[in-house]
This record gives structure tokens, C-alpha cells and sequence, in this order.
């Protein structure tokens, strides 16, 4: 079960001088659970990749089937697909419209056809689920600070009670502590309620400390696919596509080359500490 | 079909067209524009079609592209036509119920229809040659003498270049905003008209938002970078005639009085 | 005395109620000196909200003081007559690339601030080919800002304040909207233009990493400077900085959590090669 893509292509303005290949022959399994980091530069696809996974865009090529289904059969229901498959744009705060927090929450909901106490109930565990107290419910989203407002916006598409959550670069532009508040909460999330988590970023040190799968993605495809210590093991060729590996990962490289007996698969500072710690033990 | 609108859009090109003044091609441009409601007969479109394809062939600017700004108001065109095709008395040629088509209803269909691409391909040459700073350069000095009247010629120049340069920024954004409320399952195309524009708030409210959070941006680095109006200002481009640019005057002049000996004795 | 010198510099936003009654008062800047020597890389790091963007604004004179006194390169910010000559010896880039740049062609952006100063045409197309060449953008004069990367965006807005020849340049993050490649070009083009026009730098920001080639940090923190020295003796207080919602580079980190754990490793380790360096210490000092 889960999202899998067949051959996807994709090309922006087929037909003049702006035409653009924009995800090329792309073959990806999703699998139920997973929490998975999309890494690459700007202009790689991954933006225009995760618009497929919920229909906004139609490939040009290829299929996509979410548990086993068709998306783009005739007889299925794109408003299905976007229930299951929430997508969080970059900035989500930017799309905040409603007079209050809750009924802003509440939009998704609605449209799915749910009655108004439903819609509530479902916006207020989101709410908690991002960490807005009570007391801001009936405040206007735009009083709120830049973190809260990007967490209500989250809460937005969480409330719609999705399967497979993508999240487009949910940090940018916050301070690190707001950065860690809010991958933190993600995180423990996909822990409590089992929930597929694709997260899209462009800081390795993030990705490294959350997810267990890494996607690379370069020049429209997967140019890479593995857990973090099987990518960053392979740091030159991140490098070769404008990628690094976490800075710790260089240390304990390093370190190696130096004292071969030191491990150099670290790839957060908590493992790094370990290994370093018990090399030192063995040492003495 | 939001990304097709290219009036006000400039395309870079090396080319005399996009070098010329600003003036000649504003002037140029509303000569054409007024000797396309003239075309009435099958010499003067010829004549209006070669002047148009000369210009585009100079200009060096992709017909495709041109022709792409067409499609936004292609509802317009075919509203248009129909109403022509429809409504014009004259000889009946086929009909069906109420509904009457006439020779006369095609013809001027069909005129009709041609002007209005000329409309809009003509002055879409313009905004596509001239950067929108240059334009408004020449739009200012074109309506200078006005400035003695107190009629604030500098600011109104430089809202519209800045209009015009994020035009692409909020269409852009515009679309983002749908596609983000999209995902939220929102649904723009079904219900009655009411509905209809009571789903465009979730788009309308953050655009709003989102332009004004950009003016004020844009105000404080303009201010920034020492904008206080246009008193004491000097240009980087200051508009000075070239050869040619007579040149060109001296064309639009002969493309004007070609047309007049045309209505004259044909 | 530096070119940016503030003496117990405030700032404060007031909320009013609709009867004109003071309802709230918030001190973005509460009281902060600085003094600047010209030439110098200062970082300013704080949290979102710290009052760093305000105390930026502050030096661009598009904010004046409401208490206290700031002076760039000896003018009063607070006297009307020296805002000009002060938003030219000061210039500011800000955060978001798209709402700074005015002009539809890069070449024609560059120009905005020298036309406004009235520089005559023949020196504005010197300065804005100079100034484009130094930010490394000069074979993209012809082009549109809107098909730019963000870093390059950054990069003509920066151009855009050296042709107005400013002696001191602020920064309002302007990486924050950027992707790593982004914010390396900017960073890079911003420490060479410090070395070599000499330009007073004082970059606004939250990542760490960006300030480890600084001359000086301050961090702020409820519009007050609570850190301030070299980067090394700020990076040693990784508690404070966490405490502070900032972050340390992963490599100061792990030293840091290997002297928490008993290891001799020295406080402020910036990069990987003095981290190698102590560790080969501890090691040989078995």
C-alpha cells in the first residue's frame, strides 16, 4: 500500500520556447509509515514531484497509483486523493485567510463535507497537535507571531486527516529554535499516529536527525535512494550535485582517516558523541 | 491561463525595434492602433498585416510568444464574434431556431475578430521591446507638459513601472495561493455564481495580504536607497533621440500618409 | 570614534487604542551601545523578534531613535537634515529578494540609488558596471530579476547599494529565503567586498555558521545586547545560545558535548580543523 509513481515525466510548456523537462522517468515506492526527506537543490523537481502526489500537477507521462489505485482513472476522485495526501506549500502562512485561527482550520474540513462540529472537533486536535493553546482559537491568524501562523497553517492541512503528510521546506525562514519546535512536533507526530511523513529541505543536518529514508533528487531525477548513512557515505557524490553531507559527518571522516579505527558513519552529533566516547574507551 | 498574459510582459532581444525611443514607439503604436479601426477593405489588412509582420520579423521576438498573449482573451474574441455572427441583419445564409446567420454577420465577424488581434498584437510589440522602465520614461516625458498643469507626471510613471514589474511576482503568487488552497480541497469551478466568487476569497484575502505586506517592503527599500520623488533625479537612460529614431518617424509618417491616399482614391 | 557608535539607543513600538490612548509599549531596542570601526565584519545574531531588524533600520535612519542616540560616521541619525547623507553612507539590503529590486532589468535596478542621489548619467553607468562586476552579476545586466536565483537576486540588490558608494553596508538576514547555494554566494560576495572595498559590514542574521569569519558578534536578545566579543568566545557559550533559541555549528556542538563529558576539548571550536587539532591533543595526552 501506500503512493507508488511508474515512469513519471513531466514537462512545463511542452509547446513553446519555455518548455522545461521537469521530472524525468521517475520510479518511487512510498511506503505506509515511512518518514522520508527529499533532498536537492532549487530546480531539481522536487517541488514539481511533490505536486504530483496529490494531483495538483498531471504528469505528461507515467502513472501514479495511491493504495493501488489509479489517479488519474477516470472514475477517481481527486478531492479523495487531496484528503489523504496533504500537502503543505512553502510560507503556508501565506495562504491564512479566515477572521479566526479556528476557522481557518477548519476550511479544509468543510470542504470535505464535514458538519461544522466536525470541522471543529478535527481543527482543534490539529491545533494541539501544533501546539496552539485555546486561548489563541478566536484571535485573528494574522496577530499571531511567524512561527504560530506557520503551525496553525500546518494544523490546516492536518485537520483534514491525511495519510501521507509533504511538507515543502516547513522551516525556511525561522529562527532555529522555531526550526527545531516545529520538526520536533512533526516528528513526534509520525511517532504517535503512525502517519507517512515526506520532508522536503535543504538542511542535511535536519534531515540526518529525523527521517530514515532520503530521496535526492537532481535535474528532474532520483538521483539517489537509501537511509541517511548509505547517502552520506556517499558524500562526494552529493558533492558532485551541489550537496553536502552533514558537517559532522566530515568530522568523523577525518577523524578516521586518521585513527583508522574510528567509526565514520556518524551522521548526527549524538551518534558522533557516542562513537567518539567509545572509541577513547576502547583505546585506553 | 493566468501565465499566459504577456501585454506589459517585456522580452529581451537584441533588436533596432527594442532600441528605438520609447516615443517613436509609443507614437507608432497608436497609429497603428487608430488605422486598424480603418481596415475595411481587403488592401487596407494586407497593408495593416505587412506593416504588423515587418514589425514582429525586426523585433525578433518569437511570433509563438506573441500570439500566447491572445489566449486570455480569447473568451473576449469569441463573445465577440458570436454576437456579430448572430446579431447582424442582412442576408440569410443558414438558420436554426431564433438564431440567424447572415453574410453581413461573418464579414463583420470576421473583421471584427481581426482587428482586435491586431489590437492587441500591435501593443503587445510594444510592452515586449521596451522594458517597462523605459516605457514609463517615455510616457513621462511624452506627458511632461502636463507637469506645469501640477499634474504629479513622475509618480504616475513610476506606479506603472512598478505595476508592471510584478505583474509576473503576483501572478506567480496567485497561483501558488490556489494550489495551496487546492490542496485544503478547495473548489473553484462547481456551484452558482454566488458560490463561485464566495471561493475565490481564500485566494483573493491572502493576494490582498500578500501585496501589501510587498508595498510596504518596497516602499522602505526604495526609501532606503534615497527615493524622494522626482525632483533631483538624474537618469541612467536619459531619452535622446538617435538617427533612428527620425528614421522610424519618418516611417510611421510615410505608413501614415500611405493609408491616407489609400481612403482617398481607392 | 567608529562609524556607527549608539549610546543607550532605544526603540519603541507603540500601540494605540481607537480614543489615541497608549495601550501597549513595546521597546524593540532597549538600551544597546555599539561602537563600530570602519572596515570591520560585525554579525548580529537574535532570535526572530529579537530587535536585530529593528536596530538595522535604525542605522539606515528609516526608523529614528526614541531614545538615546545613534551616529553614523558622526551624524546624528535623529536630526532630520543627515537622513539622506546617512541612507547613502549607511545602505541596507533586506530579507526578501523580489520586494527590494524596483526595476524590470538588473542594469537599470543598480542605477536606482545612484539617480536618486542625482550622480550624472555618464558616472551612473561606471558605477553600476563597477558595482555589478564586484558582486560578480555583470554578464547578467541585460536580464530580468524575475528569471534570478534568489542568490543572485541578493547579489544585484547588493550591487545596488555599492553603486551608491556607501562606507558601511547593512544586511537585514538576507539569507533567510535562500537555499545553501544561495546563501554561500551571498556570504561569499559580501566577506570580498569587505576585504577588498573596505566596506564596514554588519550582517543581521540567524544562522551561526555565517558568523564564524566575523569580527565581532553581538547577539541580541529582547532588544538587548546580551552577547558580544569574538566569534570563538561567543560560539563557547552553547548553553546561553540555546537558551537564547539560537544554535551552535554542529561542529562546535559535538566539542562542546565531549567537554561536557570529560574530555579536555577547548571552548569555542569554530571549525573542523581545530576540532582535529584539540583531538589530536587529547589523544597525544594520554
Amino acid at each position: 500500500m501506500g503512493m507508488r509513481l511508474e515512469h513519471v515525466s513531466y514537462i512545463y510548456s511542452p509547446d513553446n520556447a519555455f518548455r522545461k523537462q521537469a521530472l524525468k522517468d521517475i520510479n518511487l515506492e512510498i511506503h505506509d509509515g515511512e518518514f522520508i526527506g527529499l533532498i536537492g537543490h532549487t530546480g531539481s523537481g522536487k517541488s514539481t514531484l511533490i505536486q504530483h502526489l496529490n494531483g495538483l500537477i498531471r504528469a505528461t507521462e507515467g502513472k501514479i497509483y495511491y493504495n493501488d489505485q489509479d489517479i488519474y482513472a477516470s472514475d477517481y476522485r481527486m478531492t479523495d486523493l487531496r484528503s489523504h495526501v496533504g500537502l503543505v506549500f512553502q510560507y503556508p502562512e501565506h495562504q491564512l485567510f479566515e477572521m479566526t485561527v479556528l476557522k481557518d482550520v477548519c476550511y479544509g474540513p468543510k470542504n470535505l463535507g464535514l458538519s461544522d462540529d466536525e470541522a471543529k472537533k478535527r481543527a482543534k486536535e490539529a491545533l494541539t497537535m501544533v501546539s496552539i493553546a485555546e486561548k489563541e482559537y478566536e484571535k485573528s491568524p494574522f496577530e499571531l507571531s511567524g512561527g504560530q501562523k506557520r503551525r496553525v497553517a500546518i494544523a490546516g492541512v492536518l485537520a483534514m486527516h491525511p495519510d501521507i503528510l509533504v511538507l515543502d521546506e516547513p522551516t525556511a525562514g525561522l529562527d532555529p529554535k522555531g526550526r527545531n519546535d516545529i520538526l520536533d512536533q512533526i516528528s513526534s507526530l509520525h511517532k504517535q499516529t503512525g502517519i507517512t511523513v515526506i520532508l522536503v529541505s535543504h538542511s542535511m543536518e535536519d534531515v540526518a536527525k529525523y527521517v530514515d529514508r532520503i530521496i535526492v533528487m537532481n535535474r528532474g531525477q532520483v538521483f539517489m535512494d537509501g537511509t541517511p548513512k548509505a547517502i552520506f557515505d556517499r558524500s562526494d557524490a552529493l558533492e558532485s550535485v551541489g550537496l553536502a553531507a552533514p558537517q559532522v559527518t566530515y568530522v568523523m571522516r577525518c577523524l578516521h582517516s586518521i585513527y583508522p579505527d574510528m567509526p565514520m558513519d556518524a551522521t548526527t552529533v549524538e551518534e558522533a558523541k557516542t562513537d567518539i566516547l567509545k572509541y577513547l574507551e576502547a583505546d585506553k | 491561463m493566468i501565465r499566459d498574459i504577456t501585454i506589459g510582459q517585456y522580452y529581451p532581444a537584441n533588436s533596432v525595434i527594442h532600441r528605438l525611443d520609447p516615443r517613436v514607439k509609443l507614437l507608432g503604436t497608436i497609429v497603428f492602433v487608430v488605422t486598424v479601426f480603418f481596415i475595411s477593405d481587403f488592401i487596407g489588412l494586407l497593408f495593416a498585416t505587412a506593416a504588423l509582420g515587418a514589425v514582429i520579423v525586426i523585433s525578433k521576438v518569437p511570433l509563438k510568444y506573441m500570439l500566447k498573449g491572445l489566449r486570455a482573451i480569447f473568451i473576449l474574441m469569441l463573445f465577440t464574434v458570436l454576437l456579430n455572427v448572430f446579431l447582424t441583419p442582412g442576408e440569410v445564409i443558414f438558420q436554426l431556431g431564433f438564431l440567424k446567420i447572415t453574410m453581413e454577420g461573418i464579414v463583420l465577424a470576421a473583421k471584427t475578430a481581426i482587428r482586435l488581434v491586431y489590437l492587441i498584437v500591435g501593443s503587445t510589440i510594444m510592452t515586449l521591446t521596451t522594458t517597462p522602465n523605459h516605457l514609463t520614461d517615455g510616457l513621462e516625458k511624452a506627458l511632461n507638459p502636463l507637469n506645469k498643469l501640477h499634474f504629479p507626471v513622475h509618480e504616475l510613471a513610476m506606479t506603472m513601472s512598478i505595476a508592471l514589474r510584478f505583474i509576473p511576482i503576483l501572478t506567480e503568487e496567485t497561483d501558488k495561493i490556489m494550489k495551496a488552497q487546492q490542496a485544503r480541497c478547495a473548489d473553484f469551478e462547481s456551484g452558482n455564481l454566488i458560490q463561485r466568487l464566495k471561493s475565490l476569497i481564500p485566494i483573493l484575502v491572502p493576494l490582498f495580504i500578500s501585496a501589501i505586506r510587498r508595498a510596504n517592503d518596497l516602499a522602505m527599500a526604495m526609501e532606503a536607497r534615497c527615493y524622494r520623488g522626482g525632483i533631483g533625479r538624474t537618469k541612467m537612460k536619459p531619452l535622446v533621440y538617435a538617427k533612428r529614431d527620425y528614421i522610424a518617424y519618418g516611417i510611421v509618417l510615410i505608413y501614415v500618409l500611405l493609408w491616407a491616399a489609400m481612403k482617398m482614391w481607392l | 570614534m567608529g562609524i556607527i557608535k549608539a549610546a543607550k539607543l532605544f526603540y519603541d513600538y507603540v500601540s494605540k487604542n481607537e480614543h489615541d490612548e497608549i495601550e501597549d509599549v513595546v521597546h524593540a531596542v532597549a538600551g544597546v551601545d555599539l561602537d563600530i570601526e570602519a572596515g570591520q565584519f560585525i554579525a548580529v545574531l537574535g532570535h526572530n523578534g529579537s530587535g536585530k531588524s529593528t536596530l538595522a533600520k535604525q542605522i539606515n535612519a528609516l526608523l529614528f531613535p526614541t531614545g538615546g542616540t545613534l551616529w553614523v560616521k558622526n551624524m546624528d541619525t535623529s536630526e532630520p537634515e543627515n537622513m539622506w547623507k546617512i541612507r547613502q553612507t549607511a545602505g541596507m539590503v533586506f530579507q526578501n529578494p523580489d520586494n527590494q529590486i524596483i526595476a524590470s532589468l538588473v542594469e537599470e535596478d543598480v542605477g536606482f540609488g545612484p539617480e536618486n542621489i542625482g550622480v550624472p548619467t555618464k558616472e551612473i553607468w561606471k558605477r553600476v558596471n563597477q558595482s555589478l562586476k564586484s558582486v560578480g552579476m555583470i554578464e547578467y545586466s541585460h536580464h530580468s530579476p524575475n528569471k534570478l536565483s534568489g542568490g543572485q537576486k541578493q547579489r544585484v540588490a547588493i550591487a545596488g547599494v555599492m553603486a551608491m558608494e556607501p562606507e558601511c553596508i547593512v544586511l537585514d538576514e538576507p539569507t533567510a529565503m535562500l537555499d545553501p547555494n544561495g546563501r554561500k554566494e551571498v556570504i561569499e560576495t559580501i566577506r570580498q567586498l569587505n576585504k577588498e572595498k573596505k566596506v564596514t559590514v554588519i550582517l543581521i542574521t540567524h544562522y551561526m555558521d555565517e558568523v564564524v569569519h566575523a569580527d565581532h558578534v553581538y547577539v541580541m536578545d529582547d532588544g538587548k545586547i546580551v552577547l558580544s566579543g569574538k566569534p570563538k568566545d561567543v560560539f563557547s557559550q552553547v548553553e546561553l545560545l540555546k537558551e537564547l533559541r539560537l544554535d551552535v555549528p554542529q561542529v562546535t556542538e559535538l566539542a562542546y558535548e565531549l567537554k561536557q563529558a570529560g574530555l579536555s576539548m577547548p571552548d569555542g571550536v569554530l571549525t573542523i580543523e581545530e576540532f582535529l587539532e584539540a583531538f589530536e591533543k587529547i589523544k597525544g595526552g594520554e
